[in-house]
């Protein structure tokens, strides 16, 4: 596994020469005045650039470049997915047990099947379709949970918390916890092999990015997803059917879930119940560092891509400093904790700016309502 | 008068962005007194109750207490003063007892520390004494009806050794008889030498309890005196203004015109029963009643928000079966709700978008992917159209007046080319001058052919506004009158 | 008609009963002491962490990081402990464990009710932070050498013996912190002030500060008391374990929320019952109990645990909501 994808293996010697920079922090303060996205991509390329120049030797070389091109697209893809469930004002818990599970399903689908079909061919249609099981899979899920959200009225965080336990026990009665081999070696295209000098996974991470900001910006159910996670109620009123946004969003969470357990389980080369744990808390706070507002209505793809490429140049750059995965673990939550901090600053300070997230319900104090 | 009164206010000012919503009002309340401010939604009502509340700081002018002009005036000293005001959403705890919700406040100003749980059920018993009623002290608060409700909230007030209760807009959500058991208690404190500032715009309430009439209008005071000064007419008159009164846009469906809409036996249990009419094309008919006649649920079952328990409708002279807005859009129905802040509008989202959100599926052009260009000129279009005030369709829509507001509103659904068209409340909240427009337009769209069934409380307004009216009572139509009577007869319908 | 949190406690009550009569009826050395003291020294970590919970949400909030707080507190006190080598004093070893709880929990509060950010997304942020700072600035290391007054504290029963049918049975001290935690919260709810202001906080935060309620120090008294019960709890754990592992406890976070919801506390505030809350958490010891007996691998718990929470908050979310489309 990649290191990012598991920080809770052992701790790595820590204590590097060069602690967290400070001066981070008042960079953050000092590029407050924009709006969020240049905002978040002057951090992004802030942090790019003190880390080339702190770690010229291995941050600024092709091979760093390539291993981190490795290393974003799956946790890109959940993060996207949580992203798409704050749209709605909701948020969806179970993305891990939902990769996992499909990643699970492909595993036993193509090791099954692999050994009864032989020539190239033959294995290629058995990983396609184990592929197309894992998506299925993710997307049912993801049915699931619009269906407990929409229909039963369920918060999502509870509907998401209890269909996550159920998808990563399902996971775990499947494999009795332990890793399950057995992927075709063609397999391992997915998520090692390279297009144009171009990880495959990465390719596949811009392919859905594009997509799903195309539907998001671009398509009727797009714009009815915003105005939904603006006010439920008034989507109601205004004729959209907000249960069918909610469970077309959670499906779309559910495929995303999917694609990033299938890439995870390539990258190495199995699939477990309890793979990639740590990339919830990840996502939810490259969600909210993408400038996504969890109360709904407020978040872009391209937030997330720089919140992505920030993260991953922070964790890089601090591999190479020696730092451990468990003080990255801190840094990232108490990154969270600094942003959510300075999104509410800036709130306060213009707080009719349009396109900033507001929450809901409180709308602002207008003259004529007696 | 030889004792100053318990309550002056003088010259009070108060602006909002630029805008007066209270300009030099100043009255006096006596010990005792039962006061009426009456005045249309957005006359200034509200900001002068959260002044003298301690809730917002006055611009101007001065608050007196028992002749003392006060320097400091927080929410606490007001309730040191004896002030109590009883929101229109009773600030209640859902989840606690009905005994706590009374007790609570007492307990907490004595600055105990630990509960006594019999305590608490003696003052809670005392105070719905004093308001003479009898509410089980051990039921939770939310699953009171509205009325037990506002009762906990002015036996909560009453404890509080108020002198004068503000009691804002209270017979909104209550059903006649419960108006009259308020009003009841309200005769009871003044008799105890309570008194009470009653803020309404409802005629009928306003004569049957109160001493002194103040009359505000656009942030002034345009009449006060005595309850006998007044009749309905003169009242109507001073809270409208003349001139905006006098208009008339009735239309009346010609004699030719095809039925779009008929309705019979609507039921549902608990809110309206058996409603039956008929809404014909170029027709503007009013639906009128008092809150709790079940009027915004049978709009909200024409539009297939709630479900029905029996009945049927027809449109076109077809039936249509109405589960969901969806279907009732599908069926060329347009719903323009009551609440325009958390039903009508998506405030932080941009003019265009709340335009364009009921359409939006037209403009879908190749690959699913939406016209762009088609959605923003739609916008544009609606926004020249219905004349709204802002300088880009791009920015939010709570940056807009509340005309302007409503303007979006009606644009989205005139955008859908709607058959039928419901307004619940058209022009609440909406200052004079757009009120009149907004009128006009809405006998534009009849003109079209469009029909229009108008819901409103306001009495000039949907006798300005409609040719045919239905009355409703307590959850059944009671009464059906051309637009040719008088104010005073129409209210009389209303309430008796 | 009686209220929505009476019958969630007896729906649990009811599934409670009819597990323990089913596994009985499989393995009837199930009704034994041996069983239900085994439950119950299972119990006592879920049970003081669940009361914080419950806690947190009738204010209205949602925390996930008790389960870092407890880590951090126990482990950094075990390690404060044998370093400073004063591991003679229970009573200090559990001031100091609670006292860390209290600060890292004041950290909470911190952000959520000085800055007023919403508690999930502050918690989850908490969550990471708290354990990450342990693991990589603490120590990862376990410590097995613990403090004497702790090993002391793992051997003190208040009582064993063997049954009749020949099974030791043993219910260690610890579970007195349990009942205390259970009184004491039970107090502060039911018969203060501060008590009601949590409930009256978590069912309308705007009418608890018009009637002049601090709601911010509620929300700090809060998420402080969670503090110091998870602070308490980990230091429990380890004794019980006889050792301090730093990456124990996280994990659990999700079970014991499920947990108090199952006992009827509403993520929306204002609700939750002690009675309800110690129901759920029975419930969850239960199924992480009985699933062997029951011949049910245990892989299937979190099969279980999150069917019944769907269960759990499907079935009052549904009722309301058909209540909400019969008023219209």
């Amino acid at each position: 596994m990649p290191e990012l994808a598991d920080p809770q293996t052992r701790p790595e010697p820590h204590g590097g020469p060069h602690g967290e920079p400070p001066a981070l922090r008042r960079l953050l303060g000092l590029v407050g005045g924009a709006s969020p996205l240049t905002r978040l991509a002057v951090i992004t390329a802030i942090i790019f650039l003190v880390m080339s120049l702190l770690r010229p030797d291995p941050f600024f070389t092709a091979g760093n470049f390539s291993s981190m091109a490795f290393q974003i697209p799956e946790f890109a893809l959940l993060s996207l997915a949580i992203m798409v469930a704050m749209l709605t004002g909701g948020i969806d818990l179970s993305i891990v047990g939902v990769a996992n599970l499909s990643s699970i399903l492909a595993v036993l689908v193509m090791r099954h099947l692999a050994p009864e079909v032989g020539g190239e061919a033959g294995t290629l249609g058995v990983i396609a379709l184990g592929i197309l099981v894992a998506l299925l899979c993710g997307s049912l899920c993801g049915l699931l949970n619009g269906l407990c959200v929409s229909y039963i009225n369920i918060p999502p965080i509870l509907a998401t918390l209890g269909t996550g336990l159920i998808f990563t026990g399902i996971a775990t009665v499947l494999t009795g916890g332990a890793a399950m081999m057995g992927f075709p070696a063609e397999y391992s295209v997915i998520g090692n092999g390279t297009l144009l000098y171009v990880p495959v996974p990465m390719w596949i991470f811009v392919a859905l990015a594009a997509v799903v900001a195309v539907i998001l910006s671009r398509t009727a159910f797009g714009l009815k997803v915003y105005m939904m996670g603006t006010n439920p109620l008034a989507s109601r009123f205004a004729g959209i059917s907000n249960a069918g946004i909610n469970i077309r969003i959670y499906m779309i969470c559910g495929f995303l879930a999917a694609v990033a357990g299938l890439i995870i389980a390539s990258r190495a080369n199995s699939a477990k119940a309890d793979y990639g744990e740590a990339y919830l808390l990840l996502s939810v706070l490259v969600a909210v560092l993408g400038g996504t507002n969890p109360y709904g209505g407020v978040g872009r793809v391209g937030g997330i891509v720089l919140a992505v490429l920030s993260m991953q140049f922070l964790s890089s750059g601090f591999n190479m400093m020696q730092v451990s995965n468990f003080a990255k673990e801190f840094i990232w939550g108490a990154l969270l904790l600094v942003v959510m901090v300075v999104n509410l600053l800036q709130f306060r300070s213009a707080p009719a700016a349009p396109g900033l997230p507001r929450p809901q319900g409180q709308p602002a104090p207008s003259l004529d309502k007696t | 008068m030889t004792s100053p009164p318990l309550l002056d206010l003088i010259g009070l000012s108060k602006s909002f962005a630029g805008v007066r919503a209270l300009d030099d009002v100043g009255f006096a309340i006596a010990k005792g007194e039962v006061v009426c401010l009456a005045g249309e939604n957005g006359s200034g009502k509200s900001t002068l109750i959260k002044i003298v509340a301690g809730a917002q700081p006055a611009d101007a002018g001065s608050i007196a207490i028992d002749g003392q002009v006060q320097r400091r005036w927080s929410p606490m000293d007001a309730v040191r003063a004896g002030i109590q005001v009883i929101f229109q959403d009773f600030a209640l705890f859902p989840n606690l007892s009905v005994a706590e919700n009374i007790a609570l406040n007492q307990e907490l100003s004595a600055g105990h520390r630990f509960i006594n749980w019999k305590a608490v059920r003696a003052v809670a018993r005392r105070g719905l004494e004093r308001v003479g009623v009898d509410i089980p002290l051990d039921q939770t608060a939310e699953t009171l009806p509205v009325a037990d409700k506002q009762l906990v909230a002015i036996a909560r007030a009453l404890l509080s050794d108020a002198r004068l209760i503000i009691m804002d807009e209270p017979t909104t959500a209550l059903t006649e008889r419960e108006v009259r058991h308020l009003l009841d208690i309200i005769r009871r404190l003044r008799d105890d030498g309570v008194s009470v500032l009653f803020v309404s715009h409802k005629l009928n309430e306003v004569f049957d309890v109160c001493d002194k009439i103040v009359v505000l209008r656009n942030g002034r005071r345009v009449a006060a005196g005595t309850a006998a000064e007044f009749d309905i007419s003169s009242l109507t008159r001073h809270m409208t203004g003349r001139d905006i009164a006098a208009e008339s846009h009735r239309r009346a469906a010609g004699a030719d015109a095809r039925e779009l809409l008929r309705v019979e036996g609507l039921t549902k249990h608990g809110a309206f029963a058996d409603i039956a009419f008929s809404l014909k094309a170029g027709e503007v008919l009013g639906i009128t009643g008092l809150l709790g006649s079940g009027r915004t649920q049978l709009a909200k079952a024409l539009f297939g928000l709630t479900p029905v328990d029996g009945g049927c409708i027809a449109v076109d002279g077809r039936p249509a079966a109405i589960a969901s807005p969806q279907d009732a859009i599908a069926h060329g129905i347009g719903y323009v709700p009551e609440d325009r802040l958390t039903e009508g509008l998506f405030l932080s989202q941009p003019i265009a978008a709340n335009i364009v959100v009921g359409t939006v599926d037209r403009h879908t052009g190749g690959g699913g992917l939406l016209d762009r260009h088609g959605l923003k000129a739609e916008a544009r279009r609606w926004i020249d159209k219905l004349k709204v005030l802002t300088p880009s369709p791009d920015l939010p829509v709570q940056s807009l007046s509340g005309g302007n507001q409503q303007r979006v509103v009606l644009a989205r659904w005139l955008a859908t080319n709607p058959k039928i068209l419901i307004l619940n409340g058209p022009t609440v909240g909406v200052d004079v001058g757009s009120k009149a427009e907004i009128h006009a337009i809405v006998a534009g769209l009849a003109d079209a052919g469009i029909g229009i069934i108008v819901i409103s409380d306001d009495i000039p307004e949907i006798l300005g506004a409609c040719a045919r009216i239905l009355v409703m009572r307590a959850g059944r139509i009671t009464d059906e009158v051309s637009g040719e009577v008088s104010a005073d007869d129409l209210a009389l319908r209303l309430a008796s | 008609m009686p209220s929505w949190a009476t019958r969630n406690e007896v729906i649990v009550a009811l599934v409670i009963v009819a597990l323990c009569v089913v596994t009985a009826l499989i393995n009837p050395s199930f009704l034994s002491l041996a069983t239900l003291f085994d439950m119950l020294r299972n119990g006592i970590l879920i049970g003081l962490l669940a009361i914080g919970v419950m806690l947190v949400l009738i204010s209205g909030g949602i925390d996930v990081s008790f389960t870092a707080i407890a880590a951090f507190s126990m482990y950094a006190a075990t390690m404060l402990l044998v370093d400073l080598g004063i591991g003679d004093s229970l009573l200090l070893a559990f001031l100091i464990s609670a006292g860390i709880g209290l600060s890292l929990g004041m950290i909470n509060a911190l952000f959520i009710a000085g800055f007023g950010l919403p508690t999930l997304i502050v918690t989850l942020g908490t969550l990471s932070a708290f354990r990450g700072f342990l693991l990589a600035f603490v120590g990862s290391d376990l410590i097995s050498n613990v403090p004497p007054a702790m090993r002391d504290f793992s051997r003190s029963m208040l009582v064993r013996g063997t049954d009749a049918a020949g099974y030791f049975y043993s219910l260690p001290t610890a579970v007195l912190f349990l009942i205390a935690a259970v009184v004491i919260t039970w107090f502060i709810l039911y018969r203060t002030m501060l008590g009601r202001s949590i409930f009256a906080v978590g069912g309308s935060r705007e009418a608890a500060a018009r009637i002049g309620f601090n709601v911010r120090a509620t929300q700090v008294f809060v998420y402080g008391y969670v503090g110091v019960l998870a602070g308490t709890a980990g230091l429990i754990h380890a004794s019980l374990a006889r050792v301090a592992n730093p990456s124990d406890i996280v994990g659990l976070e999700l079970e014991v929320i499920a947990a108090v919801v199952l006992g009827g506390a509403r993520l929306t505030g204002g609700y939750g019952t002690i009675t309800g809350t110690l129901l759920g958490v029975t419930l969850i010891v239960l199924v992480n109990n009985t699933l062997v007996t029951l011949g049910i691998p245990t892989t299937w718990q979190k099969v279980m645990i999150g069917f019944l929470i769907l269960l759990g908050t499907g079935l009052p979310a549904f009722q309301a909501r058909l209540r909400a489309n019969r008023m219209g």
